[in-house]
């Protein structure tokens, strides 16, 4: 046997640890962050006022203030028509929480402190979807129980409701992944505040979401019928109150399919260069 | 085959070359350093000059461009994992969430280190106790002072006990109060033998806490030293006085000027002068008020004083390391003041 003598300062060689291991911490740390962001969020009276109150408040205003004066054609009246208009609404909605959160993270520089820690990476972006997931379903379970005590009710049976509610969650998912990429880029919670945001307004009122789309003019309508967020909301009232399902599911999967495809590699792009 | 050597009797901090440009812009041209175990380096260098990216490579959150980083024989980008399980970071802003309590912050950062449910609760206590934050270790963060909040943050760096420290700026912003607070927290921590690189604008910080400072700019290493050693740089004793005409000071420099080889600073403003004399403080001391005396001049606060850091940046750069406002606010004049 024969020693060789290392150039000085060669860099100690340390292996990663397994595979297997790396999972299971991933996992801790997601868990950890996940719990770090709900509690933070129920701390917070104005995230409570976001998540909860305003959502409440947007289902009175329009069954009550708007509502009557917006003529629509389905079973139950106007209340029928708004839920699944508001839920997905309130879903797309809800992902100003990601991009802010995301946005301070990156300024404030916890983000960093987390990368420097023997932690998983992904744990950063997956803790916060997985939490921010978690606070959408709250919020559409309490719009739909507001729904309820104001008229609103469910006419295809439970199987299609169940899966309207599951739709609207996954509509709210895939435009956090945007919102996500949006905070991430910009990294700056006050720019993100104040417009970073600003496409979902168009994206969400230049829908069917409030009113049929025949009652805009001609050219709006062109945009109006064929965008993702009409689509969406056009599968979520035939899964609620019976109509044609087929053609709008499978439109409505390859909308959110390719969004994720474009968007969460972009996000990861943007937060691995964010620094 | 053999076992990788994981033993390591290297510095704990060494730094070769290392370059890093954004764009055009060149962050770090060309940077060496080296830190023993145990010791203090103070990274000291005006805004821009380098100071946070030269962190940032270090604690593995960006990749150099060219060169090798290594913490205790850990390259940053052949195993930053490896790095990150052995440092601590605390940076410029308090990296703590405010809705959440001192004792919250410390244990989700015990998790996020994968310690045990009874490590993280005894590491919490002992950290809280330590930085005197045990009392408020139950209420919210939103309402510690900027002082509290900064102990909370560098508690959070050294949950796991690192082998090596990077403080980013770990004063900045800070009253002059707490930074005295903070200086007193990172001596007693440096005393127990942790490894720290410490980035500051200030010039006195670095001068209280470093057993080695090393001066960037624009990038560069442009001295390294003890801050011993780098105030001899500027050439020994600095004789200093303010003419009370400001409008004689040209011809007060004049007079002054056949003492030293070096240059004369002046400030028409304040109507100052300081001049690096060399060794022999007293001769020129003497020789100044003879001179000055025999042209008429009246002057306020001549003396001889050893040189401060302020003094050896301006000689290195060029230009002064802090602005008037936060020189106006550094803690040792606070601290004159208050014995008045």
């Amino acid at each position: 046997m024969t020693t060789t003598t290392l150039p000085p300062l060669a860099a100690l060689d340390i292996p990663p640890p397994p595979m297997s291991r790396r999972v299971r911490l991933g996992l801790s740390d997601v868990v950890t962050l996940t719990r770090r962001e709900l509690r933070i969020w129920f701390r917070n009276p104005a995230y409570l006022f976001f998540t909860i109150i305003q959502p409440m408040m947007f289902v009175l205003l329009f069954r009550y203030v708007f509502g009557g004066a917006i003529p629509v054609n389905v079973p139950g009246g106007y209340v029928d028509f708004l839920m699944p208009g508001i839920i997905a609404q309130s879903a797309a909605f809800a992902s100003f929480g990601t991009a802010i959160a995301l946005a301070r993270g990156l300024q404030k520089g916890v983000i960093d402190r987390f990368r420097a820690m023997p932690m998983a990476r992904s744990a950063v972006l997956l803790g916060r979807l997985v939490a921010d997931t978690l606070r959408l379903v709250v919020t559409l379970l309490v719009i739909l129980a507001v729904g309820y005590a104001v008229g609103f009710r469910f006419h295809n049976g439970i199987g299609p409701a169940v899966l309207m509610v599951l739709l609207g969650i996954a509509f709210g998912v895939t435009i956090c992944t945007v919102s996500a990429f949006v905070g991430l880029a910009i990294k700056d919670e006050e720019s993100v505040g104040s417009f970073g945001l600003v496409w979902l307004f168009p994206l969400t009122f230049v829908s069917a979401a409030f009113v049929p789309v025949s009652s805009m003019p001609g050219w709006l309508q062109a945009f109006a019928k064929n965008q993702p967020v009409t689509i969406v909301i056009d599968e979520m009232r035939s899964l609620a109150l019976g109509g044609p399902l087929a053609l709008h599911a499978w439109q409505s999967a390859l909308w959110l399919a390719a969004i994720v495809a474009v968007f969460v590699p972009l996000a990861v792009r943007a937060y691995r260069r964010a620094t | 085959m053999t076992s990788p050597r994981t033993d390591w009797s290297g510095p704990a901090i060494f730094v070769e070359d290392v370059h890093k440009s954004f764009g055009e812009v060149r962050a770090l041209a060309g940077i060496d350093l080296v830190v023993e175990r145990g010791e203090v380096l103070g990274l000291l260098g005006p805004n821009g000059a380098g100071k946070t990216t030269a962190v940032k490579i270090l604690t593995t959150l960006l990749a150099p461009d060219t060169g090798r980083a290594l913490v205790e024989g850990r390259d940053v980008v052949r195993s930053p994992e490896a790095v990150r399980e052995i440092i601590g970071l605390a940076g410029q802003s308090a990296a703590i969430q405010e809705e959440l309590t001192g004792r919250e912050n410390l244990e989700i950062m015990g998790r996020l280190y994968h310690l045990d449910a009874a490590t993280r609760a005894r590491r919490a206590v002992e950290l809280l106790e330590r930085f005197d934050l045990i009392e408020a270790a139950d209420r919210p963060t939103k309402g510690y002072s900027g002082g509290m909040q900064r102990r909370l943050d560098l508690a959070l760096s050294l949950v796991a006990t690192p082998q090596v420290l990077f403080l980013d700026e770990p004063t900045t912003g800070l009253d002059p109060r707490s930074r005295i607070g903070m200086w007193d927290v990172i001596r007693e921590l440096v005393s127990a033998g942790t490894t720290l690189l410490l980035t500051t604008q200030y010039l006195e910080e670095a001068d209280e806490l470093a057993d080695e400072i090393v001066v960037i700019d624009r990038g560069k290493v442009i001295a390294a030293g003890t801050a011993h050693e780098l105030k001899n740089r500027v050439g020994g004793d600095i004789l200093q006085f303010s003419v009370v005409e400001r409008g004689r000071l040209g011809e007060a420099a004049e007079a002054v000027g056949v003492l030293s080889d070096a240059e004369a600073v002046l400030d028409a403003e304040s109507g100052s002068l300081a001049l690096a004399v060399g060794g022999d403080g007293s001769h020129a001391l003497v020789e100044t008020v003879r001179r000055l005396d025999a042209l008429g001049i009246h002057t306020e606060g001549l003396g001889i004083r050893r040189p401060s850091l302020d003094d050896v940046f301006l000689s290195l750069t060029g230009h002064a390391a802090e602005d008037e406002e936060s020189a106006a606010t550094s803690p040792r004049r606070q601290r004159a003041n208050r014995r008045h």
